[in-house]
């Protein structure tokens, strides 16, 4: 099926915005069939390179060429009607609307509803992506939500498929189920951009690959005879840091949940059932799972946000905070770091100095008056300590990359010095430089002796960082294994919910 | 070559001071082509609405008088708008004030107590004044009570019900309409007042004190001012005021931080139902002495207006105040002094409304000539951001 005319030739590619430059002179060439990689750094141009070829966003001077052709694309239809698709990592579906309809949004208007139903249950079952297709999409998990984005590219048919950071909410098995998904496709003749940093996906998937940092081109390589070190130099410019995991005896208990069973508070949701979990003072427990599977639920019971949990199922060391407010929890010192950064860990309208209020009281005296030369104290000291890379506290906090936001958010919750520290996804979409300090500060938290609970869908981060892992299934929590005895294996079968029931 | 509308990366700071002069400015040129087509002299028009009310003191007596109520209803507004409540119902809040305030004056004038025409001898001079002072703020702490009453009522089937509370609040206004008429024509009505819809004037002792001789300004113009200080302050200084606003701005992070959902619903609706309360009860024992069906002249829907004009901000508020004001006496003028029909000033405030909205699209968006235009590009800019 390899033609020697290649299906997409970028030459000049430039696109500047009011303060960066994001793509600087790109050239890229993805062959028929090939599988292409596009390395680099949140904020290194891969997305803004991708919405130009998708057509949602204008270069501002360089070519493109479509087997072989110069094309003009000026948006997204035109892209589809060329055969190019999309799944972008920030998902552009309509919350309101059900998986059929956002679909079929997409499709145009001479199919039906019931029709597209039809085709997303095939292609669902083509690929082992579930998806209910008459599911609203604001019920949906993120992982479920990609599940949706991924199926919508595919009924396109599409001679280019692009991939923005696919993996990161898809069990081991899952992932591998993709990759069966991708080499068929890309047996067809279909080519594909697969944009990523993680670095042994694509050593092991792809068969080409441009690296991409500060918006230009650093390096052309085949993956498959690279070592994930100089993948990850060409990608950074340097050595990565490396991650220093301590062992040491856990201390007392100092969160404890038993019996904790909360029915869904909306049709699709997860009903939590007989949640059992304690973590100890000094130690790291990672939840692993498949989002959809009760993390939110169990999570939003733990830090407040959900008040239905039967009293005495949460304790905070021996006090029961199953019915506390959010506030009166964190005032006994568990904290809580949410999986959303804009609209739930942050305002996003607001600066940073203000973003600091929600969770830390020390700028209010006398229980009303803000001192405002504190507050901005507070934040420039979190700026500076986290290394958050902003114009300082009076940034808006929807002004910060995905990446410097949680650090200034991780920084906000470290800092106040929890007992137990409950964090949701901490490194999701966030570049390499920022997840190792991200992770490295959660290490020296459990060192200094506090309780942390990690619920996570990236593997990687739960091995990399938990001293105990438990697992997520339709609602049910798995016994706790040690780290020494998890493999990828293990947990992908715990994570279908077949783990030795005692 | 085609216009386009483009997503700033941030809100234009710009933008946001010069939108409402922008639609300031647009209104007045409509306005001024409607007189035109009116076969009026557009000029002369536009200095009955923008000169003439500032001619002379009695005049500025007036813009100040009609910009209090306004002023105070819509500093409440902004607080259930920041919020994220949307209490329409201020006019119902109000008339509930005014009625509560009557109610306490006529109350306590049937008392008999010291200082009251027909009222008992008090026991000393001194004492006596000290007493007579306390009438008028009981008289408007009625109508404060009466307006939070009202606005509480929306805020319960809020919380209890999952009401709208764009509906409750909006048609509660036509209860408190109908409640007033009642008043007025039936129990209330002043026996010696030749059957007219009116309550018997207030006391003396029950009025608001005035400020100014040849105007009707009293004293509830200075609250207003120090409720702008007060506002300002709480919105922006104080711990609870910012638990309102991100409640407002994102409720997921209001929920994340632990403020309550149901605390910020009813203390944003009290805090507005007691504004315009205060206000209902400044007009009744103000400028009007009595209580009449006529009590609002649309304060309440002004104000929601005046809010928006006002940036939600009490120092803008306090602008938009003025310049409402300004609009409703020139609208007078207008009608008395050039024949325009008094339908104008409703159409002068819709427009500037409407503008203002038009105006605020490019705080968030800029305008943008493009060299060629297929339909495409438009799905393009929708799609875009920077990342």
């Amino acid at each position: 099926m390899l033609s020697a005319v290649p299906r997409l030739c970028l030459r000049g590619i430039t696109k500047r915005y009011p303060s960066v430059v994001a793509n600087d002179r790109i050239d890229l060439t993805v062959q028929a069939g090939e599988i292409h990689a596009l390395l680099g750094e949140n904020g290194a141009g891969k997305s803004t390179l991708m919405k130009i070829i998708y057509g949602a966003v204008l270069p501002d001077a360089g070519q493109v060429q479509f087997n072989g052709q110069a094309v003009d694309i000026r948006g997204p239809q035109q892209a589809r009607a060329l055969g190019i698709s999309m799944v972008f990592q920030h998902f552009s579906l309509f919350d309101t609307l059900s998986v059929a309809e956002n679909v079929c949004l997409g499709l145009g208007s001479e199919v039906s509803l019931g029709d597209v139903a039809q085709r997303i249950a095939e292609k669902a079952a083509a690929y082992g992506l579930e998806v209910e297709p008459q599911r609203p999409v604001h019920t949906l998990s993120v992982g479920e939500r990609q599940r949706v984005e991924i199926i919508r590219a595919l009924l396109g048919e599409p001679q280019l498929l692009i991939l923005d950071e696919p993996t990161s909410v898809l069990t081991p098995s899952a992932v591998e189920r993709l990759f069966d998904v991708l080499r068929r496709l890309a047996a067809q003749g279909c080519s594909i951009v697969y944009i990523s940093h993680k670095l042994h996906e694509i050593r092991a998937l792809c068969t080409a690959c441009t690296v991409l940092r500060g918006g230009r081109v650093t390096g052309r390589c085949d993956p498959r005879l690279e070592s994930e070190a100089s993948l990850s130099r060409l990608m950074i410019g340097s050595d990565p840091l490396q991650l220093q995991h301590r062992t040491q005896a856990a201390g007392a208990p100092a969160l404890t949940v038993r019996g904790l069973s909360v029915p869904r508070d909306d049709p699709f949701g997860t009903d939590l059932q007989g949640i059992k979990l304690q973590v100890h003072a000094g130690e790291i427990l990672g939840v692993a799972g498949v989002s959809g599977n009760g993390q939110r639920e169990l999570l939003a019971c733990l830090s407040g946000e959900d008040r239905r949990a039967q009293p005495g199922t949460i304790e905070l060391h021996r006090t029961d905070i199953s019915r506390f407010s959010a506030a009166q929890r964190r005032r006994l010192g568990l904290h809580f770091i949410p999986e959303e950064r804009l609209g739930r860990g942050a305002v996003p309208s607001m600066s940073l100095a203000q973003n600091t209020l929600l969770t830390r009281s020390e700028p209010v005296e006398r229980g009303w008056w803000i001192n405002r030369g504190r507050m901005k104290a507070l934040a420039a000291s979190l700026i500076d300590r986290y290394d958050v890379r902003t114009g300082g506290p009076d940034s808006l906090a929807q002004s910060l990359s995905g990446g410097n936001l949680q650090k200034f958010i991780v920084g906000r919750e470290i800092d106040a010095r929890p007992d137990v520290l409950i964090v949701a996804q901490p490194t999701w979409g966030v570049d390499v430089g920022a997840t190792v300090q991200i992770r490295a500060a959660l290490l020296a938290l459990r060192d200094a002796g506090t309780a942390v609970l990690v619920i996570s869908e990236e593997l990687d981060e739960l091995l990399e960082l938990a001293d105990r892992l438990v697992v997520m299934s339709k609602g049910q929590l798995s016994p706790p294994m040690p780290r020494a005895q998890a493999t990828t294996e293990r947990i992908g079968q715990w994570m279908s919910g077949l783990w030795e029931r005692a | 070559m085609s216009l386009h509308l483009e997503r700033r990366s941030q809100p234009s700071v710009v933008m946001t001071w010069a939108s409402p002069f922008m639609a300031l400015f647009l209104t007045t040129v409509l306005a001024g082509t409607l007189f035109a087509l009116l076969g009026k002299d557009p000029m002369r028009g536009l200095s009955m609405f923008f000169v003439e009310p500032l001619a002379n003191l009695r005049l500025i007596g007036e813009v100040l008088l009609k910009a209090t109520p306004l002023v105070l209803c819509a500093l409440g507004l902004a607080v259930c708008y920041r919020s994220n409540v949307w209490n329409i119902g201020a006019e119902g809040q109000f008339l509930l004030g005014a009625i509560c305030a009557s109610g306490a004056a006529l109350w306590l004038a049937g008392l008999g107590l010291p200082g009251v025409t027909g009222g008992s001898a008090g026991t000393g001079p001194g004492a006596e004044a000290a007493i007579r002072g306390l009438y008028a703020p009981v008289v408007l702490l009625a109508g404060v009570l009466g307006g939070m009453a009202w606005a509480g009522l929306t805020a319960w089937l809020k919380d209890r019900y999952n009401a709208n509370e764009i509906l409750v609040s909006l048609m509660l206004v036509y209860v408190a309409q109908q409640l007033l008429n009642y008043l007025v024509f039936g129990p209330w009505k002043d026996p010696q007042g030749f059957n007219f819809p009116q309550t018997p004037s207030f006391d003396g002792t029950m009025l608001l004190p005035s400020l100014l001789g040849g105007t009707r300004l009293h004293a509830g113009s200075v609250l207003a001012l120090l409720a702008v200080v007060g506002f300002a302050i709480f919105l922006f200084r104080s711990w609870q005021g910012f638990q309102l606003q991100v409640g407002g701005l994102a409720p997921a992070a209001a929920r994340f931080a632990g403020f309550s959902e149901r605390r910020a619903l009813w203390a944003a609706l009290l805090i507005s139902g007691a504004m315009a309360g205060l206000a209902g009860a400044m007009e009744a024992a103000g400028p009007l002495q009595r209580l009449t069906p006529h009590v609002s002249t649309g304060y309440g829907f002004t104000a929601i207006i005046v809010a928006f004009v006002g940036r939600l901000h009490p120092a803008g508020i306090l602008v938009g105040g003025l310049l409402l004001s300004m609009v409703l006496i020139g609208g007078e003028l207008a009608q008395s002094r050039m024949g325009l029909p008094n339908a104008l000033t409703g159409v002068f405030q819709g427009l500037l409304l409407f503008l203002l909205l038009a105006c605020d699209t490019l705080v968030t968006h800029r305008v943008r000539w493009k060299p060629r235009s297929p339909s495409s590009s438009q799905v393009a800019t929708a799609a875009e951001s920077p990342s």
